[in-house]
């Protein structure tokens, strides 16, 4: 009589089989998920790299919004926000902010007067670890309706075939409304007189449980001036970030945070298109700029301006962008960090 | 002195099946929420932070149940190689089970984004801000979850060679449910 083990060994062709296919199969699954069998699939990888600059990336640096300055100070809150949300930093009190003045380019040699959109980056803390971030432009609407649409928009306006964009602006008649804004809309000299708005919708969550869909702007106190792009461009490459360190020390500098809510019907998922100019607005509080820092070693630099980190009470809407912001920014935070050693790049003007 | 067990506890083979799926579904999640930028990331990273911490908690239960419990002798006619490589692979999933949270959670703190759990829950950040960190702790992170994913796989097709080929009682002592009379116990009876 043959060993047990032997015996059992010899028909064993057909479970090693069946071992292999499970094995085989959960690899395979594996591999799917992880998306290598969909090189379709919107990866934030392809995202991050799409809008590197025809020199390739300022290393150590944000992958879009790039040249920015930091700034501290506070939001003073009127307990108004509280109806809307139960958000700590809207119970009327102060809330120490970190924010950050940017211009939206991906270019870190990008002459101030060339940047059309000029955003800003803000972090709100309440006390017990809340924190609410938010990045938003001073654009009045977003130029295209979807992430899959920015990727195209992107790979359109860097490409070398001269009829991409027009092919792209074809297939997305959204884009003409932005284009008409930034041919129409005056320039200013200085990132205190722009408003900036989070374009994207959110939830409001309040204490006793009502929600609303809600969008944000932050309007400023300084009176905007306006200055015909040609005058700007006869400006230093880094006039914002000198202006605006120099008026502060004027004082703080101010702006109103309102909380526009919308009504049914109204395109929450679609940051390409405003709502109507008579939905209720609540003014919520003030921002107060007090300091401006240089990013370099300033307390903005390594803050992801993440929008999907909200405090209880905000959460996200039917928008696709925040959660596609997320994913695309962590990339771009992952890699800057690795590159760390390479922060900051030179530019032209920081001759030591 | 007691007898070895022959099979786990039933703690243990609960807590052995429960992690199965934990883990499975954590690596899955893992590598489909950083490549995608739809709207299903936010869920999937959310559930993602969630369920390693609950993970955690039970990789620390089990460690103590293990510690407590023991576990039955291998067969001694299984070859000293195999014998080696179950044990070796073990020591790694535990660690591993433990590790991988830990890192997950150590480079959220170190890149200074807040950790909510289960939509609420705040973590405190277990490092400072810092990016030599983040990046140390996100290759970690990443690069062991394959590994995680390889010693699953390695442990899946070992199971299965106890279960189907060798039929020694390997299987037997975490399959779940109450013990089945196998073609070898009824041999040995």
């Amino acid at each position: 009589m043959s060993s047990p083990y032997r015996s059992r060994a010899r028909g064993a062709l057909g479970p090693m089989v069946l071992i292999a296919l499970v094995v085989g199969t959960a690899a395979a699954a594996f591999a799917y998920t992880a998306g290598w069998f969909s090189p379709e699939r919107l990866t934030p990888d392809k995202v991050v790299a799409a809008f590197a600059p025809p020199g390739g990336p300022a290393l150590g640096h944000r992958r879009n919004h790039v040249k920015g300055i930091c700034f501290t100070g506070t939001f003073e809150a009127n307990g108004a926000g509280s109806s809307l949300s139960e958000a700590p930093m809207f119970r009327p009190g102060q809330y120490p902010v970190i924010g950050r003045f940017n211009l939206a380019t991906a270019d870190i040699k990008a002459a101030d007067a060339t940047v059309r959109i000029r955003g800003m980056g803000l972090q709100i803390a309440a006390p017990g670890g809340q924190v609410w971030r938010t990045a938003m432009i001073d654009s009045p609407f977003f130029p295209v309706s979807t992430p899959q649409a920015l990727y195209g928009l992107v790979v359109a306006s860097g490409s070398k075939d001269s009829d991409a964009m027009k092919t792209f602006a074809g297939a997305h008649p959204e884009l003409a409304h932005f284009g008409a804004w930034a041919q129409s809309a005056p320039w200013t000299g200085s990132y205190a007189e722009e408003p900036y708005n989070s374009l994207n919708s959110f939830v409001f969550t309040s204490a006793s449980g009502a929600t609303n869909v809600v969008r944000w702007s932050l309007l400023p106190s300084a009176q905007p001036v306006p200055v015909p792009p040609d005058e700007l461009a006869k400006r230093a490459p880094d006039f914002l970030e000198q202006e605006i360190a120099e008026r502060i020390k004027g004082g703080p500098l101010r702006w109103n945070l309102v909380i526009k809510v919308a009504e049914a019907g109204d395109p929450t998922a679609d940051p390409s298109q405003e709502w109507p100019q008579n939905r209720r607005a609540v003014d919520v509080g003030t921002l107060i700029v007090q300091a401006i820092e240089p990013e370099a070693n300033g307390p903005c630099r390594d803050i992801n301006y993440d929008p999907t980190v909200l405090p209880r009470g905000i959460g996200t809407s039917d928008d696709p962008f925040p959660a596609a912001r997320s994913s695309a920014y962590r990339r771009s935070y992952d890699l800057r960090t690795a590159e760390a050693a390479h922060f900051p790049a030179a530019t032209p003007e920081a001759t030591p | 002195m007691t007898p070895m067990p022959q099979r786990f506890t039933p703690l243990q083979r609960a807590l052995h099946w429960l992690m199965a799926v934990c883990i499975l579904a954590m690596l899955f999640i893992g590598v489909g929420m950083v490549s995608t930028v739809a709207p299903k990331y936010l869920p999937l990273i959310a559930i993602h932070k969630s369920l390693g911490a609950v993970i955690l908690l039970l990789a620390l239960i089990r460690l103590a149940a293990r510690w407590r419990y023991g576990a039955p002798a291998l067969p001694a006619d299984l070859p000293a190689p195999m014998k080696l490589a179950a044990e070796l692979s073990h020591y790694i999933l535990y660690a591993l089970m433990i590790a991988m949270p830990l890192l997950g959670w150590g480079m959220l703190s170190a890149a200074n984004y807040p950790v909510v759990l289960f939509g609420g829950l705040h973590l405190p950040m277990i490092l400072p801000p810092s990016d030599n960190l983040h990046t140390l702790l996100w290759n970690a992170h990443f690069y062991l979850a394959f590994v995680f994913f390889a010693l699953v796989l390695m442990h899946l097709a070992a199971a299965l060679f106890h279960a189907l080929v060798r039929r020694d009682g390997v299987f037997d002592a975490m399959a779940p449910g109450p013990r089945r009379e196998s073609v070898l116990d009824r041999a040995s009876q």
